[in-house]
């Protein structure tokens, strides 16, 4: 198993420098500049100023290698002088945002905790939710507990969460008043009182996320779940005298687990990447609504660091998928 | 196995239905048997005639619903299985009754390891410790026949051949030194060579543990093999049944006699096509007003249309489900030979 995952990691390396690449690429050459946003005002000798100012200047490869060192020397370095007060970056030049000449780390740094705190938490709301929806409603297939969750699963899973986002608005700001619709980003967590305050406004959004994912996680539990139930060696535990909690805990769960995992560990980098339009909706200034903002002004630092940072965590869980996957089933080796 | 005693396991007047859309479909109707300390009771039939589905309600096996239990009784050393409450049906299964199943590719959970699935019976019926459950099971690998026990418990069964899961299997059932032990097809799935091993074994098990076996299968090589007693099903319900010998020698139902006359021979000229038993067998969705076999029977008359025919004793511990009269001279040996 180690073998494999040292591998894999390394594996990973040419993945990722050819994403880097595919990404630096497809952003840099899409059309539309940076300096658009400039107001025509602003005569062409100064615009040209600006530009070189900018480093657009400079060929596409110089570029993409100054972003690619820029992303794994000097930052990474700029991250543990931060941590622990060294001084290893040196003055290096940072990685900055075009349009407000920020270290793009951190505006990611300051967008991050928005986004872990509302999707993080919508996204471990619906794990702790779906799989006992999903498990009970397979054991009692046909119920009505069944009938019921599989009806709203499936309307958490076709219906966007844009919609169901305004109309949660609708009901419980609007004509409830019950939740603020905006949340409050420069809320800061202190006391008891801001604490509660932060887990008020979160309700809206973490439930519109949350129905959305554990729609899906239950319903992969469940037809999991459903799979296994039917299998000769839950006979055989009954038939040895098993209790039904034994049974469909400890043998059933175990083999339904091994595709909810698999669902589970890929749809965590999108944690990060930040459900852009439940951001849009709720005003949640997290990381999806910084890459929305970059997109607008053609901010290419800030989003080509978004995009490669959400392309290595997906494959880093994918690799933690498939890890996963050997460690709950046996009969996966990977050596 | 004395006779008169009480038996360990006395079944009456089982009744087993299966609720589809197209209506009941009645599986077990009316099903009777009982089955002596250390006895070896084999079960015949052709796919569907009820075998399995017999053995699995007396443990509720099956799922529910979609089968119900209509009826019937059946006492475990005097106490009716199908009126057990959850706790002491856990108790009795895996406990007193043991259940050897058909596949054992399938039979036992892939993610478990072999040692843990044989240990969890022996750590929920006799409470042992981990430890004590380990060495006992270590035991019962020994027991089976699996060389190399101890390393083993740690294996997961894709590790393991089919026989040697069959032998799992087994030592899963007997952990707990049960009464009674419920074979169902347990070599089917197996090959030849194999399918002689496991009946080797269950052979010798029998001698060393002397509990009683019911055991299902359609291959009547095996019954000759291994059973005293035979009991033949079809369409739900027993049509015959008899000592081994007496079974093969003086077969009395039309089916019995069928079913013998399919096993090829081996020494004689050789037959242009096997034998088989010509139709289909019922579909039960009606509880049976008359003979289950009469479409397929070469001796039906008109009764066999209006009367469902009751077992009545032919001979010692024979007993036969058809009102047609078997000769008694003419000996189905003589028929089978030729066959």
């Amino acid at each position: 198993m180690l073998t494999y995952t040292l591998r894999r990691l390394l594996l990973a390396i040419p993945t990722l420098l050819l994403i880097s690449l595919v990404i630096f690429l497809v952003v840099d050459l899409a059309p539309g500049s940076p300096m658009s946003e400039i107001p025509l005002t602003v005569p062409p000798e100064v615009q040209a100023k600006i530009r070189a100012a900018l480093g657009l200047d400079a060929p596409f490869y110089v570029r993409y290698l100054l972003w690619m060192k820029q992303f794994f020397w000097t930052e990474p370095l700029y991250g543990i002088d931060n941590l622990f007060g060294t001084q290893l970056a040196g003055d290096a030049p940072r990685l900055l945002s075009y349009s407000s000449r920020a270290p793009v780390f951190r505006i990611i740094g300051e967008r991050l905790p928005q986004t872990l705190t509302v999707i993080g938490s919508a996204y471990l709301l619906a794990i702790v939710i779906a799989l006992p929806i999903g498990i009970y409603s397979a054991y009692r297939q046909y119920s009505w507990f069944d009938q019921i969750g599989t009806f709203i699963s499936m309307i958490g899973f076709s219906v966007p969460t844009f919609f169901t986002g305004l109309v949660m608005i609708l009901i419980f700001t609007v004509y409830l008043g019950w939740f603020p619709s905006i949340f409050n980003t420069s809320l800061r967590v202190t006391d008891w009182a801001t604490f509660k305050q932060m887990l008020h406004q979160m309700t809206l959004p973490v439930v519109v996320l949350a129905l959305y994912n554990a729609a899906e996680v239950s319903r992969y539990t469940r037809s999991s779940m459903l799979e296994n139930l039917s299998q000769d060696y839950v006979r055989t535990a009954r038939a040895k005298g098993m209790g039904e909690g034994t049974v469909v805990l400890k043998h059933v769960l175990r083999n339904s687990l091994i595709p909810v995992v698999t669902i589970i560990a890929l749809g965590a980098p999108t944690i990060f990447g930040g459900a852009i339009v439940t951001e849009q909706v709720f005003k949640i200034n997290g990381i999806g609504a910084a890459l929305i903002s970059a997109i607008h002004v053609n901010d290419l630092p800030v989003v080509q660091t978004i995009a490669f940072l959400t392309a290595i965590l997906i494959v880093l869980f994918n690799l933690i998928a498939d890890i996963l996957y050997g460690v709950l089933d046996p009969r996966i080796r990977y050596d | 196995m004395p006779d008169g005693a009480q038996p360990v396991l006395d079944v009456r007047g089982l009744k087993t239905v299966f609720r589809t859309r197209s209506g009941e479909v009645h599986a077990v109707n009316d099903v009777s048997f009982s089955l002596q300390r250390g006895e070896v009771l084999g079960v015949v039939g052709e796919s569907g005639s009820g075998k399995s589905v017999t053995m699995m309600s007396l443990l509720r096996l099956l799922p529910m619903p979609p089968a119900m239990i209509r009826g019937g009784e059946a006492l475990l050393n005097g106490r009716d299985m199908l009126k057990a409450g959850p706790k002491e049906l856990r108790a009795i299964r895996g406990g007193k009754v043991g259940f050897v199943f058909q596949d054992p590719m399938t039979s036992l959970n892939p993610v478990f390891t072999v040692g843990m699935q044989i240990m969890e019976p022996l750590r929920k019926h006799l409470g042992l410790s981990h430890d004590k459950a380990a060495a006992r099971a270590v035991e019962l690998l020994d027991l089976v026949g699996i060389p190399d026990a101890r390393r083993r418990l740690g294996d997961y069964p894709h590790q393991f051949s089919g026989g040697m899961r069959q032998r799992v299997m087994i030592a899963i059932a007997l952990a707990c030194d049960p009464d009674v032990l419920i074979a169902d097809e347990p070599t089917t799935a197996l090959d030849v060579t194999i399918q002689a091993q496991i009946l080797e074994l269950m052979k010798d098990l029998r001698q060393k543990l002397g509990m009683a076996i019911v055991w299902i299968t359609h291959d009547l090589g095996v019954i000759a093999g291994i059973a005293d007693r035979v009991m033949v099903m079809y369409g739900g319900q027993v049509v015959e049944e008899a000592p081994v010998r007496d079974l093969f020698a003086r077969p009395q139902h039309p089916y019995t006699r069928a079913l013998l006359q399919t096993i090829p021979k081996i020494s004689g000229p050789r037959e242009a096509r096997l034998k088989v038993i010509e139709g289909q067998p019922p579909i039960l969705n009606a509880p049976p007003s008359a003979c289950p076999f009469r479409a397929r029977c070469e001796y039906r008359f008109d009764r066999c249309d209006a009367e469902n025919p009751a077992l009545r004793p032919v001979g010692a511990g024979h007993a036969v489900a058809c009102h047609w009269q078997a000769p008694a001279a003419p000996l189905a040996a003589a028929e089978v030979s030729h066959a």
